[in-house]
């Protein structure tokens, strides 16, 4: 049997998909054990063992500065940021690049200035958002958005721009107003695809997160990290990190998930 | 039987380009108007202009005596070859589409009572092109000779004055065409409706028309094949007493030979 022909299973895909998981994690014990024996007070790779005490002093100990339970207080701290951040990118990249598919108009007007923002590197803005916001969330958010916004707008913008025109004469020809035709034509197909931009910009939106709270900030997973670097402690930014990692797919699986169960006629084409 | 539209020389002209000139028609009302002409002769630009997607450069269009609005509405329903429906709809829903439109300007959606009777009505038109069936289906989910019937359906529902058919059949199987020609002139003669239908399909314009014209150039100058526009260079009259009920090769030679020919060369 040719090589392009061997298909695996939903079964053994999984277990495909789970071996090179396992071989970085094995590599990763093999090569802390070797270290240890080495120098039984090494740092860089900590044991898995090292890992937990560290982290339970995090999740179960309250901090008597702030009397908060540090990993959770930081967990939270950092999904409110990046969720309100979110929210605003979500709301507004649906409302402009709506505004911006749908009217040929607004699109020679405004596409300019979305593309030209979309260009500058968001990181580069930081300064102006502290100088203008001060060092508190209003920044951190800011640079979320800033650095987000402008790509989910021209992705969404594109899209409902580029729906065949064979389907807007189609509804034009039964009555549909430019209201009308927004709403239950173009809006419709464009949500799935405002989700499919979420999901590339989560990625990004990490991203600018952590280097916002690396910055300037008292609390997050972010600053955590980049604190507990002044200590060598890889024994805490090594499950912050993996933390942060399943954050990551557990949200882009919600939203994957969101776009099966309510717009399941999206994915009909594909099957 | 009225004039439904009156293209009075209309011209249409993208800068130094002419793409039609001089066209002159009536298009009498209950007719079934096939266009065929080779490609590049104006036949869509025809049909644009009709749909008001085009605006004549020179010349006027009437429809019902009034001048044609240059934007689409539901007085012209419109059937094409490939993506007339929403793929986010259902069957159903994409035939209640004009209704909700009509009925709610603001929400484009109906609720309760309104909503239960544009459904009846709308099952009622997706059981007569063949689709009782698939009321809850997704496009996605539709064969294209399906999805054809479905973008026909939901074009009657707005009641048109004018049905513009661009290629409709032109994607499907050969048999599946033949099922989609008795369709449409089942449906033809049901809502007596006004049909203009452009098609590549010879056999197709003659088996289904009442009348063809035929989009060509009437002079080509070589150094300058631009600056002549096409035009409606065969105008055919089909006397066709009945309906057919299947188009066959045989009889459509028949009935060509039976049919008055007229040329508008010679009119003019």
């Amino acid at each position: 049997m040719r090589w392009v022909n061997i298909r695996p299973n939903r079964r053994s895909s999984i277990l495909l998909g789970a071996a090179p998981l396992l071989l970085v994690l094995v590599c990763y014990l093999f090569a802390s054990a070797a270290r240890h024996a080495a120098n039984p007070s090494d740092k860089v790779l900590p044991t898995p063992a090292a890992m937990v005490s560290a982290m339970h002093s995090l999740l179960v100990d309250t901090d008597p500065l702030s009397g908060h339970l540090i990993f959770w207080a930081d967990t939270m701290a950092s999904l409110e940021r990046l969720g309100l951040a979110l929210g605003i990118c979500t709301l507004s990249a649906l409302l402009v690049g709506m505004v911006l598919g749908v009217l040929p108009a607004a699109r020679a007007t405004l596409g300019g200035l979305v593309t030209t923002i979309a260009v500058i590197p968001p990181i580069a803005l930081l300064p102006v958002l502290f100088i203008v916001f001060g060092l508190g969330e209003t920044a951190k958010v800011a640079l979320i958005v800033v650095g987000i916004t402008p790509f989910m707008i021209r992705d969404l913008a594109d899209h409902v721009a580029s729906l065949p025109q064979e389907q807007l004469i189609k509804a034009q020809t039964l009555g549909a107003s430019s209201w009308q035709l927004a709403l239950r034509v173009a809006l419709p197909q464009a949500l799935p695809r405002l989700i499919a931009g979420l999901r590339l910009s989560l990625g990004p939106a990490w991203v600018y997160l952590i280097s916002a709270e690396a910055i300037a900030s008292d609390i997050g997973l972010g600053y955590r990290i980049f604190l507990v670097r002044r200590y060598l402690s890889m024994d805490i930014i090594i499950p912050y990190v993996a933390w942060i990692s399943l954050l990551a797919i557990l949200m882009d699986m919600a939203l994957a998930q969101l776009s099966r169960r309510g717009f399941a006629w999206a994915h009909q084409a594909a099957r | 039987m009225s004039d439904l539209l009156t293209f009075d020389n209309v011209w249409l002209e993208y800068g130094e380009k002419i793409v039609l000139e001089r066209v002159d028609l009536t298009i009498t009302e209950r007719s079934f108007v096939s266009i065929v002409g080779p490609s590049g002769a104006g036949k869509s630009s025809f049909l644009r202009l009709v749909l008001g997607q085009e605006v004549p450069t020179r010349g006027r269009i009437l429809l019902d005596d009034q001048p044609l609005t240059p934007e689409c509405g539901p007085d012209r329903g419109v059937v094409f070859q490939r993506y007339s429906v929403f793929p986010h709809l259902t069957a159903l829903r994409n035939v209640m589409f004009s209704r909700e439109c009509a009925k709610a300007p603001f929400t484009a959606r109906l609720f309760g009572a309104a909503r239960r009777a544009a459904a009846e009505e709308a099952e009622a038109m997706l059981v007569e092109v063949g689709l009782g069936d698939a009321l809850h289906l997704y496009p996605a989910q539709l064969s294209g000779g399906m999805q054809q019937r479905l973008a026909i359906a939901q074009a009657l529902m707005a009641r048109p004055r004018v049905l513009l058919l661009d290629e409709p059949f032109g994607a499907l199987d050969p048999g599946i065409r033949q099922d989609m020609h008795r369709l449409i002139l089942r449906l033809w003669q049901e809502h007596q409706l006004t049909v203009l239908m452009v098609t590549h399909d010879i056999s197709e314009a003659f088996g289904l028309g009442t009348r063809v014209l035929t989009f060509d150039k009437r002079r080509i100058d070589p150094h300058a094949p631009h600056r002549f526009g096409a035009t409606a260079v065969y105008d055919l009259l089909l006397s066709r007493k009945t309906l057919p009920s299947v188009p066959d090769p045989q009889q459509k030679v028949l009935r060509l030979t039976e049919s008055v020919i007229t040329n508008t060369e010679d009119s003019q």
